[in-house]
């Protein structure tokens, strides 16, 4: 497995933690409308942190077998990686244009946030899983 | 962009075991990583024209020895 498959994995695991994760937080807060603030940011944060060190440690375990494999990468990675690209930038546009659409109906800032975290979210997740199922199934 | 399978074939493989070469030397002498050629080989990734000339010329042959397009 290359650099970049691992870092596509890395980033779907991330991705599915972070999200159970600050679902699961939210739900079993008494008043999640008050304290969204730190559960989403330390979400976010410890989600990044989590991908970077699936990726670091996966890599470590792979060099010490496979020296070449763990930072080796082509033209099949970048493609991979633009098809992967493209999947968030169409969900990070359709959060925004959620955010446009609750900021001009005057929501609460509790649901424009919600609405752009899920949009990260979402981005994250499915450009994760089309990495995946281009590495595994193909791109051709 | 749409994953989907491609129409295009090649030998690379038989060329390769011809040859007497491994994954991890052909790919080396092309420029890719191994799981790439392995890809290539599966029919799972369409070289580019540039890669699919360095392959047929690494098996000193044509394009058209090394893929195949079906006709219509």
């Amino acid at each position: 497995m290359v650099y970049h498959e691992r870092a596509a994995w890395a980033q779907l695991i991330a991705s599915i933690l972070t999200i159970g994760a600050y679902a699961w937080l939210m739900l079993t807060n008494p008043d999640p409308t008050t304290s969204w603030v730190p559960i989403m940011l330390w979400t976010i944060s410890i989600g990044i942190v989590v991908s970077i060190l699936i990726t670091i440690l996966w890599g470590i375990a792979v060099g010490l077998r496979d020296k070449e494999s763990a930072t080796a990468s082509d033209m099949r990675d970048t493609d991979i990686s633009r098809l992967g690209g493209r999947v968030e930038h169409a969900f990070l546009i359709v959060a925004a244009l959620a955010v446009i659409v609750l900021c001009a109906l005057e929501s609460d800032v509790f649901w424009v946030a919600q609405a752009m975290f899920a949009g990260f979210a979402i981005s994250s997740l499915l450009g994760g899983i089309t990495r995946v199922i281009a590495y595994r199934r193909g791109l051709a | 962009m749409m994953v989907k399978p491609t129409l295009v074939t090649n030998t690379i493989r038989a060329h390769r075991e011809k040859a007497g070469l491994t994954q991890a030397v052909l790919a080396r002498t092309v420029g890719v990583t191994r799981q790439t050629l392995l890809a290539i080989e599966q029919g799972k990734y369409s070289p580019t024209l540039e890669l699919a000339f360095q392959l047929a010329r690494a098996f000193g042959v044509t394009l058209d020895d090394l893929f195949d397009y079906p006709e219509d």
